[in-house]
């Protein structure tokens, strides 16, 4: 690296742009790993129902199946935004 | 005792024949008896880089469909001692490749002609020629392109190798799976424009086998058809002989993860 580039304004370097964007997609697809295949379609049509009465963003939702001693957990949970009145 | 290596990664074009065939060539030039099998049927290739495709007369489905037996199929690499290629059908369809069938095949392999090592050189994608290369591994290697489509593919495998392979199935667990990182520039690593080893392990969070720096000598080593780990001159060559060992269990530090030192005047002025 050159040392005109610390005096230059700099883009963020792609590799720092490539690495978040790929903890984010990774985490997410392993949250629905090995889990049924309906998983995604029932976290659309949840996304649907909740956003009847508020406006939620689709991040807003997040399924998971975890398995615990012999049985299945679906686990649900839904961010409703901050100013939201309740 | 015979060990399977399935050699995966998911995403295509990332080096799954070019490791296999380089990773077949280094432990047998280690002594050990080892066959490399191209699951790939439809698209063969593996005859390609190892340099046998004229000598192709029988292949894994002919094995499978009970047209050929094992010794007729095999064919003995002309460099090396004790190393094998068991190419894929080139015409027929993939059904053929049947679970029972595999482990037929591979239990001659171990039986009749006594392999210590049998890698399978798994297709790209997710389908049932890749489910077969795995199904039976007791041990990966998924190799993975510092990008994020072919990481991404990656840990997607690793998904499926916890899940779908006969000891997970049985309730054995996964079989241990380790990164190997090809195509790597380290100056591109530097100038921030490259996935590092360090970031790609964080994400896949898997053992590190070995990183195969972008080299020259792998395309031309596939000119050729001569496994580039026969090429020890080259960095590529090297990189996959320190590969092995480490694959062997030896302790080896891993080289060619830095770019080449420039000069004060080259580091003042030179860089992006």
């Amino acid at each position: 690296m050159s040392i005109f580039s610390y005096l230059l304004p700099k883009k963020q370097r792609s590799a720092a742009v490539a690495k978040e964007r790929l903890q984010i997609i990774v985490a997410r697809e392993r949250s629905t790993r090995g889990g049924p295949d309906y998983l995604p379609q029932l976290q659309e049509e949840l996304l649907a129902v909740v956003r009847k009465y508020v406006p939620v963003d689709p991040d807003a939702v997040n399924v998971q199946v975890d398995r615990d001693s012999g049985c299945e957990i679906l686990e649900l949970n839904i961010t409703l935004p901050e100013n939201h009145p309740s | 005792m015979t060990k399977i290596v399935v050699v995966t990664s998911g995403k295509g074009g990332v080096g799954k024949t070019t490791t296999s065939a380089a990773l077949a060539t280094g432990l047998a030039l280690r002594g050990f008896r080892t066959t490399v099998i191209d699951f790939d049927v439809g698209l063969r290739n593996l005859d390609l880089i190892m340099g046998c495709e004229r000598r192709v007369v029988y292949d894994l489905v002919n094995v499978i469909n009970g047209d050929a037996n094992i010794r007729q199929a095999l064919i003995k690499d002309k460099r090396v001692e004790n190393l094998f290629i068991l190419p894929a059908s080139q015409t027929r369809d993939k059904d053929a490749l049947t679970q029972e069938g595999v482990e037929r095949v591979l239990n001659a392999l171990r039986d009749d002609m006594a392999m210590d090592y049998i890698i399978c050189d798994s297709p790209a994608g997710i389908e049932k020629g890749a489910l077969m290369a795995a199904y039976y591994a007791d041990e990966a290697v998924v190799v993975t392109n510092p990008e994020v489509s072919s990481v991404r593919d990656s840990d997607r495998m690793l998904g499926i190798l916890a899940s779908k392979t006969r000891r997970a199935e049985q309730g054995g667990g996964d079989i241990p799976a380790r990164l190997l990182l090809t195509r790597y520039s380290p100056e591109r690593v530097t100038r921030g424009e490259m996935l590092s080893v360090d970031d790609v392990r964080e994400i896949l969070a898997i053992d590190l086998l070995g990183v195969i720096p972008e080299s020259q000598a792998v395309l031309n080593a596939s000119n050729a058809g001569s496994p580039v780990i026969l090429d020890t001159e080259s960095d590529a060559g090297q990189a996959y002989l320190d590969a092995v060992a480490r694959f062997l269990g030896d302790e080896v530090p891993h080289r060619f993860l830095t770019a080449g030192r420039k000069g004060l005047l080259g580091r003042l002025f030179g860089g992006q």
